[in-house]
C-alpha cells in the first residue's frame, strides 16, 4: 500500500469534513436568514454569529482544492473539468454570498438589503447544494475515459446521486445552522434552533445518512460499516439531547455523524479517488492519481508544522468571540453621509 | 466554439480582475499596520481616525479579493486540466501551502481584527493586525513562486511526460522569483500610496473649499473648524499625514518597482529572450532602446516584424538594459525566432491532445502590440503617478492643497494610475510568454523539455460551450460588483473619518438620548 497517497487521501477526507462541520453552519445560517428570520434585527443578529469567522471557515475549502491540486493532480483535473457547470455554479453562488455578507450592511436602502439578503440565503443554497452534489459524484464516479476527461458532454454528470448529495449538505448545512444558533445566540434564535433540532434533526440528516449507506453498500468495507455505526451513535445522541435541550452535546452528536458519516464515505471510496463510470480499469486512484513521494512528503513536513497551528488560531478566534449575539447587542446600523 | 480561445479569455479577464483588488489589499495592508503602529506608540488621535477610515476602505475591498480568488483556485483544474496534470507535481505544492500557511492567517486574523476593537487588548489587537497583513504578503510570495515556475520552470525533472519536482528549495528561491516578489509589492505599495493621496487631496481641498481651513499671506495653512468632530483639528491632521503618507509612499513604490524592474528585464533577456524582443519590437539585433516604434500593416491587417520602424531610439539603452554596458547587442526577433524553431520546433506535434490544432504552425512570437505596448504602459502609468505624488508633495508643502476643483479631480484620476500600471505589467508578462503556458528553461544545464504549449494546457473534455457559459457568467457578476464595490469606495471615501468611527457624529446628535449600553457591539454587520 502507498503510505503517502493514503496519508494525503486522509488528510483531504479531513479537510473536506472540517469545510463541512464548519462552513456548514455559515451556509446554513445564510439560508435561515431567509427561511426563518423575520426582521431587520434578527437578520443582523444572523449575520453577526458567523461575522468574525466565516472566511476563515471557508478557506478549508480553499484548502481542501489546494491539497488536492497539489496531492492528487490527476483527481483535480478530472474532478474540476468533468464537472465544470455545477463548479461554476458553485463558485458564482460563493461570489455572491461572500460579498453579500460584507456589502449588506453598508447598503442604506431596505432594497438593497432585501437583495443582498436574497443572495445570502440564495448563494448559501445553491454553494451547499452543488458542493454536496459535486461530493456525491466523487464517491459514484464521472464517465470518465483512459485519459480522465469526461465524455458525454457537459450534463453528463447529472444523476439522482447528484441530487441526493446536494440535498445531504443542504441538510447537513441546516441543522449545522440551527445547533449554532442555539449555542451562539439568546433569545428568539436560540429558542428556534431547539425547537427545530428537537423536532426535526433526524429529517435534516436523512439524505446524508442515505448517502452513506448507499456508498458504503456499493463498496462495502468492515471499517465503513464500523464508522457508520459510530454515525448513527451520534446522530441518536443528538437527538435524545436536542430532546433535553443539552445544546452542547446536541451540536457533538452531530459532528460526530459528519465525522464518522463523511469518514465511512471516503473509506468505502478507498483506494479510488474518482471511480469511472464507463470503465473500471479507467479509475482514478490513490495510486495513479498522486503526486510523487517527494512532493508528498514536502507537503506533508509543511502540514504537520503549520496545521496544527492553523487549528490553535482557529481555535483562539472562537474563543474571543464566544459571547453569545443577542437582538439588545446589535448597535444602530451605520448610515455614511459626506462630511 | 474553440475551448482555447474562450477559455484564455476567461483567464485573463478573471485573473485581471482579481488582480485590481490584491494590490489594494497587499499596500494598503502595510499601510494600516503602519497606521495602526504610530496610533499605539504615539497614542495620536488623528492615527486611531486614519486606522478606521483606511480599515473600511480596505475591508471593502478586502472581500473582493476573497470572492474573485475562490475563482482563481479551481480554475486551473476547470479549464486547464491538461495543464494541471503536466505541472501538478510542483505547481499545486505553493498552491496548498499558500491556502494552509497565508489564507487562513490572513482571513481567521482579519475577523479577529474587525470584530476586535475592543475585544481583546490594544496591543494584541495590533498583533493580529500584523498577523493578517503578513498573510497577504506571504499569500503573494506563494502564487508567484507557482507564476514565476511558469516563466522559469526549475527544481524538476522531466519523468513521464511531466514535469516532477525534485528541489522545493529551487521552486521556492527561483531567481525569477526573488525578483518577481519585491516588483509586486513596490507595485501594490504604488496603489496604496496614490490611494492615500488622492483622498487626502480631496478632503484636504474640501476643507478649503468649504472655508473650514484658509492660508495666510505666505500660503500656509490656517488650519479651522466647525466645531464638530468631524471636522476639527484632528480631522485635518488625518488627511494631511494620510496626504503625505501617500506621496511618500507613492514615489518611493516607483523607484523600488524600477529598480526591480530593470534587474526583470535583465534576467527576461537570459529566460525569455523573445519576450523582451517582442516587449521592444526589435525585429533585428541592435543596442538601442526604442522608446516608439511604429508599425505599417499589411494588406491583410496583421503586422508583421520588418514593418516595424523605430521613430525615436536612444542608442546604447537597451543594451544598458540588457547587459548594463552600452554596446552588447541585444538579439532580435529574427536572429531568436530560428533558434526556437530548432529547439522546440516549427510546428505543433501530432498528437490528439493537440485536437484540431495538432501538426499546425507554431508562431513564436507574441502578439507585439500587447507585449511592446504592455511593457509601455505599465512604466508611463507607474511615472504618471509618481510625478503626481512628487507635485502634490511639492505643491502640498505648506500644509494644504490649492481650492482649485481641476486639480483636486486629476488627484483623483491619479489614483487609477497605478492599477492600470498593474493590469499592464501582468497583461505584458503573461502574454509574452505565450505561445508557452510553461516556458521552456534555456539554460543549457538546466532542465530539458518541461514547457508546455498553451494549446496542449486546456482541457481535452471541456465543450467550448460550458467555458462560454462560464465566461459570460463570471464576466457579468464581476460588472456588477465592480460597480457596487466603486459606489461604496466613493461612498465611504465621502463620508470621511466618521465613516470608519460614526461616534464621531453620533455624540454630537444623540448627547441627550440613553448612551447605548455596554453590551452593544462596536462593530456589526
Ligand atoms: C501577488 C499577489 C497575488 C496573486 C498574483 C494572486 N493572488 Fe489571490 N489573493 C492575494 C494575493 C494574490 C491576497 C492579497 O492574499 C488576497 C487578495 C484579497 C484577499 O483577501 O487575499 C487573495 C485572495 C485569494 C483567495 C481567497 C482567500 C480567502 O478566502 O481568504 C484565493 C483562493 C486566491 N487568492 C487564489 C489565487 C490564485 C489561485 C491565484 C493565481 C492565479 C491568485 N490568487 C493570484
Ligand atoms: C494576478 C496577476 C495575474 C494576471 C493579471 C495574469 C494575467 C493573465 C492573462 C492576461 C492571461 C491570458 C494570456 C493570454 O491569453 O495570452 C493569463 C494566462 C494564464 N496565467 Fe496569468 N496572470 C496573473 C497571475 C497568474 C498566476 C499567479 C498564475 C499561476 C499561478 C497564472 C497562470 C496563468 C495560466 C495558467 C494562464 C492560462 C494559459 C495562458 O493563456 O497562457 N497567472 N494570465
Ligand atoms: C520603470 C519602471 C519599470 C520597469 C523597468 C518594469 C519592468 C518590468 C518587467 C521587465 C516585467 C516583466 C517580468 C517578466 O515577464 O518576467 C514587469 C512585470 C510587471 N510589472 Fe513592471 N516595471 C516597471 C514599473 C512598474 C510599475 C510602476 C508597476 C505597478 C505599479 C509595475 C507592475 C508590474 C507587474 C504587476 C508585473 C507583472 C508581475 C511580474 O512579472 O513581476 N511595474 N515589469
Amino acid at each position: 500500500m502507498e503510505v503517502l497517497p493514503t496519508l494525503w487521501f486522509i488528510l483531504i477526507a479531513v479537510l473536506w469534513i472540517g469545510y463541512l462541520v464548519l462552513d456548514g453552519f455559515d451556509l446554513g445560517i445564510g439560508m435561515l436568514m431567509k427561511v426563518w428570520a423575520k426582521n431587520e434585527s434578527q437578520r443582523r443578529v444572523l449575520l453577526n454569529s458567523i461575522g468574525p469567522v466565516w472566511d476563515g471557515n471557508e478557506v478549508w475549502l480553499v484548502t481542501a482544492a489546494g491539497a488536492t491540486f497539489a496531492a492528487f493532480p490527476h483527481w483535480y483535473a478530472s474532478m474540476f473539468a468533468g464537472l465544470y457547470i455545477p463548479l461554476t455554479l458553485a463558485l458564482l453562488a460563493l461570489i455572491l454570498r461572500a460579498v453579500s455578507i460584507e456589502y449588506r450592511g453598508k447598503s442604506h436602502s431596505q432594497i438593497a438589503r432585501n437583495l443582498w439578503t436574497w443572495a445570502m440565503a440564495g448563494g448559501s443554497f445553491v454553494a451547499a447544494f452543488t458542493i454536496g452534489a459535486m461530493l456525491a459524484l466523487t464517491t459514484t464516479g464521472l464517465p470518465l475515459n483512459e485519459y480522465g476527461d469526461r465524455v458525454g458532454g457537459p450534463f453528463a454528470w447529472l444523476n439522482g446521486w447528484a441530487i441526493l448529495g446536494g440535498l445531504a449538505v443542504v441538510g447537513i448545512s441546516l441543522a449545522q445552522g440551527w445547533a449554532f444558533l442555539t449555542l451562539k445566540t439568546l433569545g428568539a434564535p436560540r429558542a428556534a434552533g431547539n425547537r427545530q433540532l428537537r423536532r426535526y434533526l433526524p429529517l435534516y440528516f436523512l439524505p446524508a445518512a442515505s448517502w452513506a449507506i448507499m456508498v458504503v453498500m456499493r463498496y462495502p468495507k468492515v471499517s465503513a460499516w464500523a464508522m457508520l455505526t459510530i454515525a448513527a451513535l451520534g446522530l441518536a445522541v443528538a437527538w435524545l439531547a436536542s430532546g433535553r435541550r443539552k445544546e452542547g452535546l446536541t451540536f457533538t452528536g452531530m459532528v460526530v455523524f459528519i465525522v464518522f458519516g463523511v469518514g465511512a464515505i471516503f473509506t468505502a471510496l478507498f483506494p479510488n479517488v474518482l471511480p469511472s463510470t464507463i470503465n473500471e480499469a479507467y479509475n482514478l486512484t490513490v495510486a495513479t492519481a498522486s503526486s510523487s513521494d517527494y512532493t508528498l512528503t514536502i507537503m506533508a513536513i509543511v502540514t504537520a508544522v503549520f496545521f496544527p497551528l492553523v487549528l490553535a488560531y482557529s481555535v483562539w478566534s472562537y474563543w474571543v468571540f464566544r459571547q453569545r449575539l443577542g437582538e439588545q447587542h446589535i448597535p444602530e446600523s451605520v448610515v455614511v453621509t459626506p462630511v | 466554439m474553440d475551448p482555447l480561445e474562450v477559455a484564455r479569455w476567461q483567464f485573463g479577464i478573471t485573473t485581471v480582475y482579481h488582480f485590481l483588488m490584491v494590490p489594494l489589499t497587499i499596500g494598503l495592508g502595510i499601510v494600516l499596520v503602519a497606521m495602526q503602529t504610530a496610533w499605539h506608540r504615539t497614542g495620536k488621535e488623528q492615527y486611531l481616525r486614519m486606522t478606521k477610515f483606511w480599515g473600511k476602505i480596505f475591508m471593502i475591498n478586502f472581500i473582493m479579493g476573497v470572492a474573485t480568488g475562490l475563482v482563481q483556485e479551481f480554475q486551473f483544474g476547470m479549464a486547464w486540466s491538461e495543464y494541471s496534470r503536466f505541472v501538478g507535481d510542483v505547481f499545486g505544492a505553493p498552491l496548498a501551502m499558500e491556502a494552509l500557511i497565508a489564507f487562513f492567517l490572513e482571513s481567521v486574523f482579519i475577523g479577529i481584527w474587525v470584530f476586535g476593537w475592543g475585544r481583546v487588548r490594544p496591543r494584541i489587537h495590533l498583533t493580529v493586525l500584523w498577523l493578517a497583513v503578513a498573510g497577504s504578503v506571504v499569500s503573494a510570495y506563494f502564487i508567484l513562486a507557482a507564476n514565476a515556475f511558469m516563466q522559469h520552470p526549475v527544481g524538476i525533472e522531466y519523468v513521464d511526460g511531466r514535469a516532477q519536482m525534485v528541489d522545493f528549495w529551487a521552486v521556492m528561491t527561483n531567481p525569477t522569483l526573488l525578483i518577481h516578489f519585491p516588483h509586486t509589492i513596490f507595485g501594490a505599495l504604488a496603489v496604496a500610496g496614490s490611494m492615500l493621496l488622492g483622498i487626502g487631496w480631496y478632503h484636504l481641498w474640501k476643507r478649503r473649499k468649504e472655508g473650514i481651513d484658509t492660508v495666510d499671506d505666505n500660503g500656509y495653512v490656517v488650519v479651522g473648524t466647525t466645531g464638530s468632530k468631524a471636522r476639527d483639528e484632528v480631522d485635518y491632521k488625518g488627511w494631511r499625514s494620510s496626504f503625505r503618507w501617500g506621496g511618500w509612499i507613492a514615489i518611493v513604490a516607483f523607484l523600488g518597482t524600477a529598480f526591480t524592474g530593470h534587474t526583470q528585464a535583465q534576467m527576461m533577456i537570459q529566460q525569455q529572450p523573445l519576450k523582451m524582443a517582442a516587449a521592444e519590437a526589435a525585429c533585428h539585433d541592435g543596442t538601442g532602446f526604442s522608446v516608439l516604434s511604429v508599425a505599417s500593416r499589411d494588406s491583410d491587417g496583421a503586422t508583421t516584424c520588418d514593418d516595424v520602424v523605430g521613430v525615436f531610439e536612444i542608442p546604447g539603452l537597451l543594451s544598458f538594459l540588457a547587459h548594463n554596458d552600452f554596446t552588447t547587442p541585444v538579439e532580435g526577433v529574427n536572429s531568436l525566432i530560428p533558434k526556437y524553431q530548432e529547439a522546440y520546433g516549427t510546428h505543433l506535434p501530432d498528437d490528439p491532445r493537440y485536437g484540431e490544432r495538432a501538426g499546425s504552425e507554431i508562431e513564436y512570437l507574441p502578439i507585439m502590440e500587447v507585449t511592446y505596448w504592455g511593457f509601455r504602459l505599465m512604466i508611463t502609468f507607474g511615472g504618471v503617478a509618481a510625478a503626481a505624488a512628487a507635485f502634490g508633495l511639492w505643491i502640498g508643502r505648506k500644509g494644504t492643497v490649492p481650492h482649485d476643483t481641476t486639480l483636486m479631480n486629476m488627484a483623483w484620476l491619479s489614483i487609477l494610475a497605478p492599477f492600470a500600471a498593474n493590469s499592464a505589467g501582468w497583461v505584458f508578462t503573461e502574454m509574452g510568454r505565450q505561445p508557452f503556458t510553461v516556458a521552456p528553461n534555456p539554460d543549457p544545464t538546466g532542465v530539458d523539455q518541461v514547457w508546455q504549449f498553451t494549446a496542449a494546457a486546456v482541457s481535452p473534455g471541456v465543450t467550448g460551450q460550458e467555458i462560454v457559459f462560464s465566461l459570460i457568467a463570471l464576466t457579468l457578476i464581476y460588472a456588477l460588483l465592480l460597480v457596487v464595490e466603486v459606489v461604496l469606495l466613493v461612498r465611504y471615501t465621502k463620508g470621511g473619518h466618521p465613516a470608519g468611527m460614526p461616534e464621531l457624529l453620533a455624540d454630537e446628535h444623540n448627547d441627550d438620548e440613553d448612551k447605548p449600553s455596554s453590551d452593544v457591539l462596536a462593530f456589526a454587520y
